[in-house]
């Protein structure tokens, strides 16, 4: 403890409600509940945070982060750069350092004494000899470890004004179950408190002050969301493969079901969770189930994705309902598992061989997790396809603001045009790939419906409309044919997209999706205020809706902005629509982390012609 | 023409079943095979099994992968709803449907590329599931579809047509099933109709993974001097350890028998089996001792064929799931759904 414990040499940053917090932690120390209850603990006050986590593909040992927005208006994308270092690992330390705004905090453990070559000029420092402390009071060492995190939860809550009462309700509610442990996390806390209160008493310019901007919002990860829409949406089996970052969405689909769907009266389960011993026997399963008439899905990522292709052109080709929930992350190959990307669109609006094209949906959030999910598992009854949710590691694994779930009890499942024993005995005339009412669907039976009638084969081989085997060209070609209409339909019962006009006439637009669209609504009100005005489509599935060609032909330069090298979904715009690609401009991030309201309002503020707004850009840690 | 009709004719004196369905109803498509083949033998084998069970025909599913073997289920059964699906991958397939609806019976039918090859992985994970069904491999050494090439089930130094000798060494299937759990294991002989159509009898009534090998002769790719899965060469190394003769619940039981050792089996769903046993020594009760014993006469050139092994008592995927006696197709809404009230208190729980 040689170092003063504060060395700034210039005014820190000031701000209430609204800074970026990093903690920087080692892999399995037992940081990630600490963090969660600091995030936590803010949000209960009123102020919406969102946090992320910035995890490594390794169980142990391996650095780890977890970044915390705070911010009263609600902005709940990254903003990009830290206010607030919580630097507790000495393996990323320089990096960690370097990351903090001229003006900012580092918060570090001062047990062994750094030379001032490891501190920054223009960033104050605030020391704590957290080690020291936990020695001192802690036998065990896992108690030593794991305590330190709650230590520095609390001494950071006594900087920051959390209070103290509301850290104490959370722990008391995380630990219902183990009330012993309660006392010993309070009694970290308090230390953690009383240190900051007596030694950590230097100018500390970031304060969170008790608001009412959460109102009722739920906070909660988009994997939990998905698997709790597939859930109330009548899934009944579940095959996967562990891939991250989508197995904790099978988890908590088997966990929601433990708790929701066991029969009361037998105590039997009302579905089924087959880990499966790949991802093409996961989509195998899925779609025998789908074939069968029982509601199914996997959840993978995209390696998963590429195993599942030649089932996934099966599906599409004899027209079976499947739903498949792509978690994204960086790839191609294990590219970064553990880091996220929109980088799978491609891939899965084409999936498999031949000519095939998919219903996608892009969910920008839990709440849409949710949503979609259920509508889903719908649109591939009704569409008799396979339909993808396409949400990536941003959503999926971060626990996120969202407006609550909403059920109406009177919804129906729709279960599509399915012929009954009823009808098939009252002689209705069935032919299974018979465009029937012209939208391009044909009615199917389950096995096992009627003795006699209504039964056939289903193949990936060609057939006529009656199912019959066939290798006529013209069969083959109706039958593509019926399968583009059938896609024309997709496009009548996809949610639409989402338009926002700018305050004023323009001649800009821009076009995005998914886990980009908080970001991107900070950076278009930062690009407004800068005087860039922008429309913005929000697109929420594929095939694309009309409208949004006439957005585009509405403006004379479109950026697109996603998350992936390639500038995939312009791709497919560019293709689907035949559109002119010099007027569709890409705006792409694909480190990894997921996209910042800087970013976004730098690029577009520099392809606009405009100087780089002043807030919320700056510079820029990861730009690609 | 690609596809070819059947004439829909009934014979007034065709003997009925118990359904008063004659064996006509039981037939699919005609056959696109090559004349002679053994999977034609096997069908035929189905068909008459089922129609002495009296199946309902629309309460049985049959499934298959890529093959002339898996083309094979548009030729029986034409009331059943089947699915072809892609090459290896039935064994996934028909699990996911054993999982929505468990009320059907589920026909699996691959080939040995199919199964042993390119599926095995599929097989073998279906086997251990414990899924109930009926998975018959109609076993030739090759792949007949694409003209001849060697599967994995081709006995090393057997020869193809083209002269070219296998050097690797074979999988056998009923080593596997046996090892992996299977609680119905048999191998036959698609010209050995007495024998097989029991077979397929008893592994219908069978409730757990059935399994049958069934040496099939491919007469296009793998009938000649030197192959191991000729029909010469399998009649010269049969070795049948049993007869087989199922008695289903619903028959009185009382049925004459000739002379030889008598072992009876009743199944789970009342059925009894009755073997007879060639051998003395075969105890299809010991699961251990079947795969010891086949191994043994495979070293020796011989294929080992009847019942090989039988749990009389076997759990499949459905126990071990522990799901409803409801098929999950016909559960809807008010069953599935936890409804608004409940997400309400979840909402609640997430702030
Ligand atoms: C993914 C894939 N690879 C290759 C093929 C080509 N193919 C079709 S059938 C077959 C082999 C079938 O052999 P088997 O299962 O033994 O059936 P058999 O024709 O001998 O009855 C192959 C390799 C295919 N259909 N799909
Ligand atoms: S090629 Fe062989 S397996 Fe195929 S139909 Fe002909 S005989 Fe049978
Ligand atoms: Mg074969």
């Amino acid at each position: 403890m040689t170092l003063p414990s504060t060395r700034a040499s210039r005014p820190g940053l000031q701000a209430v409600n609204d800074f970026v917090v990093k903690f920087a932690n080692v892999n399995g120390s037992g940081s990630a509940s600490a963090n969660e209850l600091f995030a936590k603990a803010i949000l209960r006050m009123g102020v919406p945070v969102s946090p992320r986590n910035i995890f490594p593909s390794n169980i142990q040992g391996l650095p780890t982060w977890y970044e915390v927005r705070v911010n009263e208006r609600g902005w709940l994308g990254r903003r990009g750069g830290v206010d607030l270092m919580v630097a507790m690992n000495p393996q990323t330390w320089d990096a960690d350092v370097a990351e903090i705004e001229p003006g900012g905090y580092l918060f570090y453990d001062s047990t062994r004494p750094l030379p001032p070559s490891k501190f920054r000029e223009d960033v104050a420092v605030i020391g704590m000899p957290i080690t020291e402390l936990c020695n001192a009071a802690y036998g065990d060492a896992r108690q030593r470890q794991l305590f330190k995190n709650i230590i520095y939860v609390g001494a950071l809550a006594e900087l920051l004004g959390i209070d103290g009462a509301v850290l104490e309700t959370l722990l008391g509610e995380q630990y219902r179950s183990k009330p012993k442990l309660i006392d010993a996390n309070r009694e970290a806390l308090r230390m953690g408190r009383d240190y900051a209160r007596e030694h950590l008493r230097q100018p500390f310019g970031l304060r969170v002050r008790r608001a009412d901007n959460v109102g009722d919002r739920i906070f909660i990860d988009g994997n939990s969301a998905a698997a709790l829409g597939c859930v109330y949406g009548g899934a009944t089996v579940c095959a996967w493969y562990p891939i991250t970052p989508s197995s904790s969405l099978a988890e908590a689909f088997q966990k929601y079901c433990a708790r929701y769907r066991v029969d009361k009266a037998s105590g039997r389960n009302l579905y089924a969770v087959v880990q499966a011993e790949d991802e093409i026997a996961s989509i195998g399963m899925v779609i025998g189930a789908g074939w069968n008439g029982a509601r199914a899905f996997t959840a993978t990522s995209g390696p998963g994705i590429s195993l599942m292709t030649e089932f996934i052109g099966l599906a599409y080709f004899a027209e079976i309902p499947a739903t498949i929930i792509d978690v994204q992350r960086g790839g191609p190959s294990t590219g970064m598992p553990t880091r996220t990307q929109q980088a799978d669109i491609l891939a899965c609006a084409y999936a498999s061989h031949g000519d095939t094209k998919h219903v996608l949906l892009f969910p920008e959030d839990p709440h849409e997790c949710f949503e979609f999910a259920a509508q889903a598992l719908d649109l591939a009854d009704r569409l008799q396809t396979p339909i993808f949710l396409m949400s990536d590691l941003d959503i999926g694994m971060n626990q996120r603001l969202c407006a609550p779930f909403a059920w109406d009890d009177t919804r129906a499942y729709d279960r599509g045009k399915v012929m009954t024993r009823e009808e098939l005995e009252a002689g209705k005339p069935f032919g299974r790939y018979l465009d029937v009412d012209g939208d391009g669907i044909p009615y199917r039976t389950y096995p096992g419906t009627h003795p006699t009638r209504g039964s056939f084969f289903t193949r990936g081989t060609t057939r006529d409309a009656y199912a019959r085997y066939s290798e006529k060209g013209a069969d083959y070609v109706d039958n593509m044919q019926r399968l583009l209409r059938k896609f024309e339909t997709a496009k009548t019962l996809v949610p639409p997209p989402l338009l926002r006009r700018a305050s004023r006439p323009t001649a800009l637009g821009a076009i995005f999706f998914g886990s980009t669209s908080p970001a991107m609504a900070e950076a278009i009100d930062a690009l407004e205020g800068a005087g860039v005005h922008l429309d913005t489509l929000r697109i929420r599935a594929f095939p694309f809706a009309d409208s949004v060609a006439e957005f585009i032909a509405a403006h004379e330069r479109v950026f697109v902005v996603e998350q992936n090298r390639d500038g995939q979904l312009r791709s497919l715009l560019v293709n689907e629509f035949g559109i002119d690609p010099a007027r569709l401009v890409p705006i792409l991030h694909y480190d990894g982390t997921p996209i910042t309201a800087r970013f976004i309002a730098r690029a577009i503020g520099e392809q606009a012609g405009t100087r780089a707004p002043a807030a919320p850009a700056a510079a820029e840690a990861h730009v690609p | 023409m690609t596809y070819i009709a059947k004439p829909g004719l009934h014979h007034p004196t065709l003997p009925k079943n118990a359904l008063c369905y004659t064996r006509r109803d039981y037939e699919g498509k005609v056959s696109t095979l090559c004349a002679g083949c053994g999977h034609d033998s096997i069908s035929a084998a189905i068909i008459q099994a089922c129609w002495e069970l009296a199946i309902e025909p629309h309460r049985l599913a049959k499934l298959s992968g890529i093959g002339c073997s898996s083309k094979t289920p548009d030729y029986f059964l034409g009331n059943s709803h089947g699915f072809n699906t892609v090459h290896g991958r039935m064994p996934s397939v028909l699990t996911g449907a054993n999982l929505a609806n468990r009320e059907l019976l589920y026909l699996g039918v691959s080939g040995d590329g199919d199964s042993a090859s390119i599926g095995i992985g599929q097989f073998v994970h279906a086997i251990r599931r414990g899924v109930n069904m009926v998975y018959i491999v109609e076993n030739n050494g090759v792949y007949g579809l694409t003209k001849g090439q060697f599967s994995a089930t081709a006995d090393q130094g057997s020869v193809s047509k083209r002269g070219v000798v296998n050097t690797d060494n074979p999988i056998d299937m009923v080593g596997l099933a046996l090892q992996l759990g299977a609680s119905f294991v048999a191998r036959s002989f698609s010209g050995d109709k007495q024998q097989l159509v029991p077979l397929i009898k008893a592994a219908i009534a069978h409730r757990g993974a059935a399994f049958i090998d069934v040496i099939s002769p491919c007469v296009a790719f793998n009938n000649h001097a030197g192959s191991t899965k000729s029909y010469d060469y399998v009649r010269e190394h049969n070795e049948a350890v049993n007869r087989l003769d199922v008695i289903s619940a619903r028959e009185a039981i009382g049925v004459d028998y000739a002379e030889g050792e008598l072992a009876e089996v009743r199944q789970h769903d009342g059925s009894v089996l009755r073997l007879r046993k060639l051998h003395a020594d075969y105890d299809p009760g010991d699961r251990i001792a079947a795969m010891n014993y086949v191994h043994a006469h495979q070293v020796r050139g011989e294929i080992v064929t009847g019942l090989l092994y039988l749990d009389p008592d076997p759990h499949d995927l459905h126990e071990h799931l522990n799901t409803v006696a409801t098929p999950f197709n016909a559960l809807g809404a008010e069953a599935l759904c936890p409804g608004a009230a409940t997400l309400e208190q979840i909402n609640a729980s997430l702030r």
